[in-house]
């Protein structure tokens, strides 16, 4: 088994480990930071993905800007820890059969129907930077970009207009 | 090498997880928290996928740009409205908010 495929697993294991862990905590604020753990791994994947813009964007914006606001509204709010709650009597049986089937899916998909063995294109250094991405997004796609950028301004305004105080 | 459906069950794997997040967690915050995993599975999808198939063109990557855009406007206004239905109802656990139910 070579260092990379080894690297992935590892990888894959922490991701899926903390994302297991932001699901099973009580405590708002360990799940809000397992979700750090995960983004961090996550940028880790895109930097093996040969994308270290998309990587540093993830940290700087994922794992920094959203995760630092979710930590902010935690804390202000003062909801960290929430009593369990009830469970219907038919939930658990009809969520196990449900789980049992997908699972069973999976597993066929997996192991029966494989077939999707590409080989991995030649490394492409020209064009994972930064720049080829800007070209991309200010010549073909400037029509998204300029609506991304509309509907972050209505995100904005749509933010400051719900937590306004009433009168 | 790393074969791509390895990325694809990983990204499989982390949206499972976000998604039971979203239907099982009672805190309003938590299934926000899921949402946002469930956003990030969808971006390994694109980034693999443009390694492996075209990465010759950005394609991959600027819609994982825009999916970073879209995914920080809706923690944004989704936020916002945690706080403004904390300030009237004086609580964030979603089973409670059912005004609009019936």
């Amino acid at each position: 088994m070579s260092l990379e495929l080894l690297l992935f697993l590892i990888l894959a294991l922490i991701a899926i480990a903390s994302a297991l862990g932001m699901l099973l905590s009580r405590h708002a604020v360990y799940a809000a930071l397992f979700l750090v753990l995960n983004f961090a791994t996550v940028a880790v994947f895109y930097l093996l993905l040969n994308a270290p813009f998309i990587a540093m964007a993830q940290i700087t914006v994922y794992a920094g800007a959203i995760m630092v606001l979710f930590l902010f509204v935690i804390m202000l709010l003062g909801t960290e820890v929430l009593p369990p709650s009830p469970v219907l009597p038919w939930q658990r049986p009809l969520a196990f059969l449900l789980a049992l089937g997908l699972l069973a899916e999976s597993v066929y998909l997996l192991f029966f129907r494989q077939r999707l063995t590409l080989s991995l294109p030649a490394t492409i250094d020209p064009f994972s930077g930064p720049k080829a991405i800007g070209q991309a997004l200010f010549t073909g796609y400037l029509l998204p970009f300029e609506i991304t950028s509309i509907l972050l301004l209505v995100a904005m305004v749509g933010a400051i207009l719900l937590t306004r105080k009433e009168r | 090498m790393i074969p791509l459906s390895w990325y694809l069950w990983l990204s499989a794997a982390l949206f499972s997880v976000g998604l039971f997040g979203v239907l099982a967690r009672r805190n309003a915050i938590a299934i926000l928290l899921a949402i946002e995993l469930m956003l990030n599975a969808v971006n390994i999808n694109l980034v693999a996928f443009w390694r492996y198939l075209t990465p010759g063109q950005m394609n991959g990557q600027v819609f994982a740009v825009i999916v970073l855009a879209v995914a920080a406007a809706e923690v944004a206004v989704g936020l916002a409205l945690v706080i403004s239905v904390y300030r009237r109802r004086q609580t964030v656990v979603a089973d409670e908010l059912d005004l609009l139910k019936w």
